[in-house]
């Protein structure tokens, strides 16, 4: 290591850069005296919560901050030019054919009206590469960014586009004229892992042929480790701790590093303790939920007044034990939310039978099915939109206790105040609104409002995905605590293996509406069966890092 | 970079494996660790305590009050609502009380802005023409918004055939001009020979009702989707239940909001209305009756017309501010933390 990189200049170097955002509450430092450098072709990953300041910084070395933010300190060294304080003009000289940029969400960032084609011809147009032979050009890109059968994808319209294929649409548009830098701000978060492995692994292989430097952005410190060189943790706006991926990883020295590490699902490699469910799932033949060769036919309206059948659910069968996890786990599209839904009895089946506690739903009278809402209860993925905003936190939580008649006002109330100590926030949370909280406190409402009426099931409907990987593990962590003090039984449906091996005793392997594997959590993710589930556990970012 | 050597082989014999290994840099990278006192390490995501809580109507009231159109146009409103309601403290002066000795005399000691083609106080008429105009454009308003609104939350709730109907009704009235429709309807002999306020309402609530039902069907379909409206349904709440609970609640703020707009319309539908001769009654004072009754002498004298028209507009031009003002307040959008 004696050859430094000391005659070497960096690409990108920002000395401790300040960025301030002028708000109605006045001015707010977002990023405070940080330093990032990225080298020549090298791949920097930028880890931290959302809030963090880790977009903000990344968003300063384009020029692209939002209209109320401003770069007040520090210098900004692109190829040893300082853009700290340059123009809009000044800063697309560089965009494009310097720095280029994959954004976050694949769905909102290609032009539902202009061919894919079109938006990769505007984007070398715009950078002087014009001329010659469009179109092979645009075919080219695109079939550098691994889209097969590139010239007639050219022509088809964002619409028609798996949220893959659009991801790498926009990587071939980020890549099309040959950037030195490319940022990449969460470029895989809205994909299925699979898909996600594929992409960043294309990705790599095409930024290390080109030589080109890559800024990630991420959450994910496994992700970030298995794909930088070098990683850069923020939090609150400062840069706490950088150095090598490896290093990083292994020897921690920031206690935020220590606690993000820690709390990674990807990097854990067993459940979280709980005793009384681990005996339970050894020796219990108590199921509480059976379900049985469960089917649900859709009918999709095609062309005209036909309709056609899509089998959603395909004859599906497992079993949930009592005061244990069982996850059901595929990707976007392979019927584990339908299967959720029937469960609860929000749809019904097309055939096959749930049976709850011995008794088939199928047959339930209205009234039985009140009572039956009782004992299961859900908890769904969006923390922004399962609770309502024009109700209180106390009346949110008091709703269920009060349709079934439950106690007096009084009653009531303490009931809400110990339910919130249940999930760890202060009693004083009942008196605010759901919009006064973060997602991950959301969450924990949520997950109050449901333990309301001591149901003895929970079905957690991607209850973690959308949460910041600390807030996960608290969320996940709060679950476990649960089960282990009330015996609850969970049905958790994820895409997230990684979470799965921290919360389930039981997985079910979906895949097109059909159950592909079943088993213990130890025993599938050890020796898995099918090539898919391994296909899938291979996928998890940073999986085999600190083994 | 001799030592490293052996990782970049590897690296390019089996590209793949990456994955498995990390990447190691060829360069030195300094591993830098920040001073924990310069960010000291917070609870995770814990409360903030120190903000007074905050409802969705308290934050809207926040933001509101601090917007200048806001702030015109609810003093213009409340100061239209004291003239309406009590027109006997700003003028002494009787509007029915007329002498053609005055007609169309300007000026004058107690009558400041004149008088009309009949002799009578055109600021006394002005006042007291406010309570007509405002009865009718406020009680349209609640008509329309409860018709409409029931219609529309149905349709867009249920949906299936209750939409079809709903909604094709609401289309039939929606494609029939409003003033075309009210004069075939005045002109019904069960309307013509109680020629009211409450008439004339009826009718504007008939032809107005189709546009709140548009904008609560389409609130209400986006609100039922939502994750809390089916958390409360498997929580046991019935489905008509939530719908007046939850979905309607949060379906309010465009339908308040094109409330506001629309009544100052409905006042413009009342004015024209009574300038044809069908609305209110030429015995209640009102500026749709002025306006009309003046435009014989608009040549020689155009200020009999111009003060009802002027109170006519501000009335409008205030309620349209208000909508536009709530609209911002209001925005869902911005409720995003």
């Amino acid at each position: 290591m004696e050859m430094q990189n000391k005659n070497e200049q960096p690409l990108l170097d920002m000395r401790d850069v300040e960025i301030t955002f002028n708000t109605a509450n006045g001015p707010v430092k977002a990023v405070r005296g940080a330093n990032l450098s990225v080298m020549q072709g090298e791949s920097v990953a930028i880890v931290g919560e959302s809030g963090s300041g880790k977009s903000t910084i990344a968003l300063a070395a384009m020029g692209l901050l939002a209209r109320n933010g401003k770069v007040t300190g520090g210098q900004i060294l692109f190829d040893g030019k300082d853009y700290a304080a340059a123009s809009d003009k000044e800063f697309r000289h560089i965009r494009g054919d310097q720095i280029g940029m994959v954004p976050q969400d694949p769905m909102s960032n290609l032009n539902p009206v202009w061919k894919i084609g079109f938006q990769v011809k505007e984007t070398l147009k715009a950078n002087g590469l014009g001329g010659g032979d469009m179109n092979k050009k645009v075919a080219e890109a695109l079939e550098n960014a691994g889209l097969p059968d590139a010239e007639r994808r050219a022509g088809q319209y964002p619409h028609e586009f798996s949220g893959g294929m659009r991801q790498r649409a926009l990587i071939s548009i980020g890549l099309s004229c040959r950037p030195r830098l490319l940022v990449a701000d969460e470029p895989t978060s809205a994909l299925d892992v699979t898909v996600q492995r594929q992409i960043l692994d294309h990705l790599d292989n095409m930024t290390a042929e080109l030589g080109t430097a890559v800024l990630f952005i991420t959450h994910d410190l496994g992700l970030a480790a298995e794909r930088a060189e070098k990683v850069v943790v923020m939090y609150k706006g400062q840069v706490v701790e950088s150095g090598p991926a490896i290093d990083l990883l292994r020897n921690p020295q920031h206690p935020y590093t220590k606690r993000l590490i820690d709390s990674a699902p990807s990097l854990s490699s067993h459940r979280m303790e709980n005793e009384a469910a681990a005996q339970k799932s050894a020796s219990g033949t108590d199921n509480v939920l059976e379900i049985e060769n469960l089917t649900k036919v859709f009918k999709i309206r095609e062309k005209g007044l036909k309709k056609s059948d899509f089998l959603a659910v395909d004859d599906v069968s497992f079993n949930v034990r009592r005061g244990t996890t069982t996850a059901v786990v595929g990707e976007s599209g392979s019927g584990k939310s339908t299967v959720a839904k029937m469960v609860l009895n929000l749809l019904e089946p097309t055939s096959g039978t749930i049976r709850f506690d011995g008794e088939d739903m199928g047959r339930l009278s209205e009234k039985e099915l009140f009572r039956f809402r009782r004992r299961v209860q859900p908890i769904f993925q969006d923390p922004y939109g399962s609770l309502d905003p024009m109700y209180s936190i106390f009346r949110t939580i008091e709703q269920p206790l009060k349709i079934h008649g439950i106690g007096d006002a009084r009653s009531r109330q303490n009931k809400v105040k110990e339910l919130l100590e249940h999930v760890s926030m202060p009693a004083s949370t009942m008196h605010r609104f759901p919009n006064e909280l973060s997602g991950g406190q959301r969450q924990r409402i949520a997950i109050a409002r449901a333990l309301a009426l001591e149901p003895e099931v929970i079905i957690c409907d991607e209850a973690v995905s959308a949460l910041d990987v600390l807030v996960q593990a608290q969320v996940l962590e709060l679950l476990n605590k649960l089960q282990a003090e009330l015996g609850l039984s969970y049905l958790f449906i994820t895409h997230d293996l990684a979470v799965v091996r921290q919360i389930a005793d039981d997985v079910v392997v979906m895949k097109d509406g059909q159950l592909v594997e079943s088993g213990k959590t130890d025993d599938i993710f050890a020796t898995p069966q099918t090539e898919y589930t391994s296909n899938l556990l291979d996928a998890i970012p940073g999986g085999q890092l600190l083994v | 970079m001799p030592e490293n050597t052996e990782n970049i082989v590897r690296n390019e014999a089996s590209p793949n494996d990456v994955k498995r290994a990390g990447k190691v840099s060829r360069r030195h990278i300094p591993h830098f660790v920040a001073p924990l006192e310069e960010t000291p390490l917070q609870a995770v995501d814990s409360v903030n305590e120190t903000a007074d809580p905050l409802s969705f109507w308290a934050e809207a009231w926040r933001n509101l009050r601090r917007q200048p159109l806001f702030i015109v146009s609810a003093a213009l409103i409340l100061l239209i609502v004291v003239v309406s309601i009590f027109p006997q403290w700003f003028t002494s002066v009787d509007p029915r009380s007329c002498s053609l000795d005055n007609a169309r005399g300007g000026a004058a000691p107690g009558h400041p802005l004149g008088f009309t083609y009949q002799g009578c106080d055109v600021y006394a008429r002005v006042i007291f023409g406010a309570q007509a105009s405002v009865l009718v454009g406020l009680f349209t308003t609640i008509g329309v918004v409860i018709v409409g609104g029931t219609f529309g939350a149905l349709a867009g709730y249920y949906g299936g055939w209750m939409d079809a109907v709903l909604a094709r009704l609401g289309d039939i009235f929606f494609a029939l001009p409003l003033i075309l429709g009210a004069i075939v309807l005045m002109q019904l002999p069960a309307f013509r020979e109680n020629q009211s306020p409450w008439t004339v309402t009826l009718t504007l609530v008939v032809f107005g009702w189709p546009q709140v039902a548009r904008i609560t069907r389409g609130a209400v379909i986006e609100a039922k989707g939502a994750d809390f409206v089916m958390a409360a349904r498997s929580l046991g709440v019935s489905k008509f239940g939530a719908l007046v609970r939850h979905v309607l609640p949060n379906s309010l703020s465009p339908i308040i909001v094109v409330a506001s707009i629309s009544l100052g319309t409905y006042i413009v539908a009342e004015a024209t209305l009574s300038f044809l001769g069908i609305g209110l009654p030429s015995s209640i004072v009102s500026w749709g009756n002025d306006i009309s009754d003046a435009q014989i002498s608009v040549r020689n004298n155009p200020q009999i017309l111009f003060w009802p028209a002027l109170a006519l507009s501000i009335t409008v031009l205030s309620f349209i501010m208000l909508g536009d003002a709530l609209r911002d307040a209001l925005d869902p959008k911005s409720r995003k933390a």
